[in-house]
């Protein structure tokens, strides 16, 4: 689909929110920096770059030093939102986020952009399934994932306001707006964005408007699901999780990631000592995926809004499986 | 570069001081029964110099906004780095007798959240310097004047991280930036140069773009007016080659790869505190 076609349709890609946040609060703020490493035209940062040159940092196509140099700048004073692909900010450079960003506590606000199976047809090099596993376990480490582009624009202004590292992992899959415009971020809170008794789809990311689109389609058969959009991954909300644990007959999580360490395995976690509850865990089940567009990937693995449905339906009807 | 007038009185002290690093140090790591002493007695000189005679810091106030900053990169000789904190006032003498204890702030490698003075978590090799571009691109970016010196290894130099920085501070003309590179030619295996050949060093700084000094590494004088004295060259980072001896200072220790993470015995520290007290005279 055009752009033109997806504005009409209603979809956004959330990078045209986060890119127009950014320009905002640099406009506000001098102290607001965005650093890439080449990545310029990918993060959709080319207006930014000739707004606000002296706010703009390009380290060149050098992931390590692209973290260590964020955890520099906010050492002097600045709020660096460091953005590149998903997949290299956070493999590529791993150790410094683990120990520049977590264990020094630096106020640096890592943007990974297109993380997922955005990237679909370039394959699993640059598919970012693994990030939400990797960068949950870092302590002092915030993890949102936004589900649409009044999410992205919260989370942005909450991460800057913020003291301490964050790690915002965005996408380009077209989705549309779900929240109000008013809406505010806030870590550790899982947004009910539906209310339901049977079934609870816990969500993150661009599958929230899939979850909420499966609730539809549940609700036309008799069942009502509640949904959860996890974008708060680290801090988690157990409370909300235990919740539905207890006030509906089980969960399933959706995520664009890794089944393994994920959301699924934060609600897991949670619930196996909280409150056992009956669960299905949908995602990448542990394989890289084959080629196709990241529309075609998430069909393939029943990221959809009918294949929720089914996981749904079989999770009430005691079929057992991921 | 702008010359420093020589001042043989506090060249004197800051030798003085430097030997009580490298002293403590050792009777740090025969406390802790683990270290690195062969870096410490190395980089003792450089961390004296900096901390006594060329950094513009303040004890009572370690996060003053404009202060120079100092990274140090080869986070493993914490010894002689917390040695120098106290020396400088920026922490207790007391406290480095808890040197690696349970609980103690003084872990093994250094902590910017625990320890005053240090302004990044180091240990694995290869992160100060990218932390020291973006201190220095901060400065740059806030119209300040406060200076940046990142302390590496050499061996840490095969750590392809510092290229990354290297070519960023290079691109970005950061001559704000100093990167003193402890070449005492020995890494934990055995020598550099049997490992991964690093010379012809200043070379291949010259050609990443920077400005490079060689200077011996014990002479506090010339560390003194190296350090002291600015860019080596204009609208370019500094490199200063700081010629070492691995275990400076203790005749048994100098220039050994076994050293580079031994602990001594109960008659190896006497031996090393009667040598290092000598040069205390």
């Amino acid at each position: 689909m055009s752009v033109e076609a997806e504005v009409k349709a209603g979809l956004y890609d959330c990078r045209d929110a986060f890119a127009a946040t950014l320009e905002a609060m640099a406009a506000e703020d001098e102290r607001v920096a965005a650093v890439v490493s080449d990545s310029v035209s990918s993060t959709k940062l080319k207006g930014f770059r000739s707004r606000f040159p002296a706010q703009f940092v390009n380290v060149g196509i050098a992931e390590q030093n692209l973290v260590g140099a964020g955890a520099g700048l906010a050492n002097g004073g600045m709020i660096p939102f460091v953005c590149a692909a998903s997949c290299f900010i956070t493999a590529r450079a791993m150790e410094q986020v683990k120990v520049d960003l977590g264990y020094a506590r630096n106020n640096v606000k890592l943007c990974g952009m297109s993380s997922g199976m955005a990237y679909g047809e370039l394959g699993p090099t640059h598919h970012s399934i693994e990030d939400l596993a990797w960068t949950r376990v870092i302590p002092n480490l915030a993890v949102i994932v936004p589900a649409d582009p009044v999410e992205t624009r919260a989370a942005l202004l909450w991460a800057k306001d913020h003291e301490g590292p964050v790690f915002l992992r965005l996408s380009r899959l077209p989705v549309p707006v779900l929240l109000d415009e008013d809406y505010v971020f806030r870590p550790g809170h899982a947004v009910v964005m539906r209310e339901g008794t049977d079934v609870t789809l816990v969500a993150n990311g661009v599958l929230v408007c899939r979850a909420l689109e499966a609730a539809e389609r549940l609700a036309a058969g008799g069942i009502s699901a509640r949904v959860l959009n996890a974008s708060s991954m680290a801090p988690f909300d157990r409370d909300a999780m235990v919740r539905a644990a207890r006030e509906t007959r089980g969960i399933v999580t959706v995520e664009e990631a890794s089944i393994y360490g994920g959301l699924g395995g934060a609600v897991a976690e949670i619930l196996a000592t909280e409150h056992p509850a009956r669960m299905k865990i949908l995602g990448v089940p542990g394989v890289f995926a084959p080629t196709g567009s990241a529309e075609f990937l998430l069909e393939h693995f029943g990221l959809t809004a009918s294949g929720i449905e089914r996981a749904a339906i079989d999770l009430l009807d005691g079929v057992p499986g991921a | 570069m702008a010359a420093l007038e020589a001042d043989t009185e506090l060249e004197e002290r800051l030798r003085r001081a430097a030997a009580r690093v490298r002293m403590r140090a050792l009777e740090m790591v025969h406390h802790a029964k683990l270290g690195h002493p062969g870096g410490d007695l190395s980089s003792a000189d450089v961390l004296v110099t900096l901390y006594l005679a060329v950094m513009r810091i303040d004890p009572a106030n370690p996060r003053w906004a404009e202060r120079d900053r100092f990274i140090m990169s080869k986070g493993h000789c914490s010894g002689a780095f917390y040695a120098t904190l106290a020396e400088a006032g920026l922490i207790s003498a007391e406290l480095l007798n808890t040197y690696m204890d349970p609980l103690s702030k003084l872990n093994g490698h250094p902590d910017r959240n625990k320890v005053a003075g240090v302004e990044a978590n180091t240990g694995p090799l290869g992160h100060g310097l990218p932390i020291g571009v973006g201190c220095a691109l901060a400065a740059r970016m806030q119209g300040v004047e406060w200076r940046v010196f990142v302390l590496t290894g050499d061996g840490e130099l095969q750590e392809g991280s510092n290229w990354e920085a290297a070519m960023t501070a290079a691109t970005y003309n950061l001559d704000n930036l100093v990167l003193i590179v402890d070449r005492n030619r020995i890494q934990q295996g055995d020598f550099t140069e049997k490992t991964i050949r690093m010379d012809p060093l200043p070379e291949k700084w010259r050609a990443f773009g920077w400005g490079v000094v060689e200077v011996d590494g014990h002479d506090q004088g010339a560390l003194r007016r190296v350090l002291g004295g600015g860019p080596a060259e204009a609208g370019k980072p500094t490199c200063v080659i700081a010629n070492t001896v691995k275990g400076r200072g203790v005749s048994f220790m100098e220039n050994k790869p076994e050293w580079h993470h031994g602990v001594p015995t109960d008659s190896q520290l006497e031996m090393a505190r009667k040598e290092l007290l000598g040069a205390l005279r």
